[in-house]
């Protein structure tokens, strides 16, 4: 199962480590023709700024839009902001392909990131397991808020950090930094069972 | 050390800044030149390397209202600069909530003994490194990320490239190296037998391993990312050259599609005067800023 991971900055690499040890076939992608190839897509964490620029420049606006379309992307982080219907802090151009609004650097700066244990929601638990899990923000975002049509799998002191609208998962924390697996195995999963 | 969460937060905001580029600023406008340029972080310093050379005296951490000026102004990552062994600047530093303390050879050291105790500071490290040796020890002494260090404000990139080979050929050494070769390859290195072996077994540096010192074009920065670099620092190649907002946004394309010829070219066209350059072997040992730290 070829799987992509948008390759322009970011710690792309992480990704692609996961994803292979998960018995998936990683594709580094920075070209918008490779999409046609990749069955799902991974937006990783990195510098939204700069991410934001080189998509301009590249011009994998519409070949991201018509991906988005028809196959699941998960998105950590800068991803995430990728992701998003709405963009704070500063106001930016996203994919909004999760009907959520999101909050750049929402905790502050790199003093303010932190790792920290969150109890799965009952949907997580049951779609992966229930145990505690590792997140870790850095110069995280925050989603604000989240449409109907977009269901929580994690939460932290109340602000949604996984969410899940159709195809597309969103984490503001960073899965691939640490041991657990579980994020990018429900990912892949999606994929598989064409995207539920 | 590596497990500690302190330490993972560290090399996990240097993880999210590996293909890209972190360019040197000394004040807010550039600084906003290099964000829209598409820079992942900038670094704050009161004087581009290429002037500190030019102009000698002490070469200190930057002035602290231009670092807030900076900080205010731009979303990404800001670093700032800290004299070898000066433990006291890097403390305003971390209250000032830098994101990332370079103990940097480019100022002048205020110690030429001791590097700074960086496992003591919250605020992430990154330090310059010649060789294998020397990366793993400031690594030890708690850097998250290590930079070659090249020849800073040279405009040359012969230094970045000697330095950038010789920690690859070290780690590709201790890849084939036996068990019993390990502890008198890190005699042999000054560097701790732990962080040895966990090279010999990983084939790589445990914290992120950058380029620093002489890129001025885009192809440099293509030429030390092929070479192994995870992403680029950019010092007077920028802001001394003729066109800074075009060679930064071509320096930030060329990091990305480094080992893309066309889109080499593309980023290699229209950007006027690089920097002026310096040929490193003609200048004399003391006017070497690679020499300072160990």
């Amino acid at each position: 199962m070829k799987i992509g991971v948008l390759s322009l900055q970011g710690d792309f690499d992480a990704h692609a480590k996961r994803l292979a040890q998960l018995g998936a076939d990683p594709v580094e992608v920075r070209y918008g023709e490779q999409l046609d190839r990749v069955q799902g897509l991974v937006l990783p964490g990195g510098e939204s700024t700069t991410n934001l620029i080189l998509l301009e420049e590249e011009g994998l606006w519409c070949p991201l839009h018509s991906f988005a379309a028809e196959k699941p992307i998960l998105g950590t982080c800068a991803g995430a902001i990728l992701l998003a219907r709405e963009v704070e802090n500063p106001s930016q151009p996203s994919l909004a392909a999760i009907d959520m609004r999101i909050e750049r650097n929402a905790y502050g700066r790199q003093s303010d990131s932190s790792i920290r244990v969150v109890e799965p929601e009952p949907m997580f638990a049951r779609r992966a397991s229930g145990d505690a899990l590792e997140a870790v923000f850095i110069r995280a975002p925050i989603i604000r808020s989240v449409g109907p049509s977009v269901d929580v799998l994690l939460r932290d002191a109340g602000n949604p950090i996984l969410v899940e609208q159709g195809r597309h998962l969103a984490a503001t924390f960073h899965a691939e930094l640490t041991d657990d697996t579980r994020l990018h195995e429900l990912f892949l999963g999606k994929v598989k069972s064409g995207h539920r | 050390m590596f497990l500690t969460d302190e330490f993972r937060l560290k090399v996990g905001l240097a993880e999210q800044l590996k293909g890209g580029v972190i360019m040197d600023v000394t004040d807010a406008d550039q600084a906003k030149v290099a964000e829209q340029a598409g820079a992942v972080a900038v670094m704050a310093l009161e004087r581009v390397p290429a002037d500190i050379r030019k102009e000698g005296g002490v070469a200190r951490m930057a002035n602290i209202e231009k670092i807030r000026e900076i900080m205010a102004t731009v979303t990404i990552p800001v670093m700032a600069k800290t004299r070898i062994g000066h433990f006291a600047e890097a403390m305003v530093l971390q209250a000032l909530k830098v994101d990332y303390i370079d103990e940097s050879e480019v100022l002048t050291p205020a110690d030429e003994e001791h590097h700074i105790d960086k496992h003591g500071f919250r605020t992430p490290f990154v330090c310059g490194a010649r060789n294998l040796g020397e990366a793993l020890r400031r690594i030890a002494e708690g850097a998250a990320m290590i930079r070659t260090k090249g020849e800073a404000g040279s405009g040359n990139v012969v230094e970045a490239v000697r330095h950038m080979r010789a920690i690859q050929r070290q780690m590709r050494q201790l890849k084939v190296a036996s068990r019993d070769e390990l502890a008198g390859i890190a005699k042999e290195l000054q560097a701790p037998l732990e962080l040895v072996e966990s090279v010999a077994h990983e084939g790589k540096l445990p914290v992120p391993n950058f380029s620093a010192g002489g890129i001025a074009t885009p192809a440099d920065a293509a030429l030390v990312m092929s070479l192994g670099a995870e992403a680029v620092f950019v010092g007077s190649g920028i802001f001394k050259s003729e066109d800074p907002e075009r060679r930064a946004a071509a320096v930030v394309k060329a990091t990305t599609f480094f080992s893309d010829p066309e889109k080499l070219l593309e980023a290699c066209r229209d950007l006027g005067e690089p920097m002026p350059g310096l040929d490193v072997a003609t200048l004399d040992e003391s006017e070497l800023l690679q020499t300072r730290g160990w």
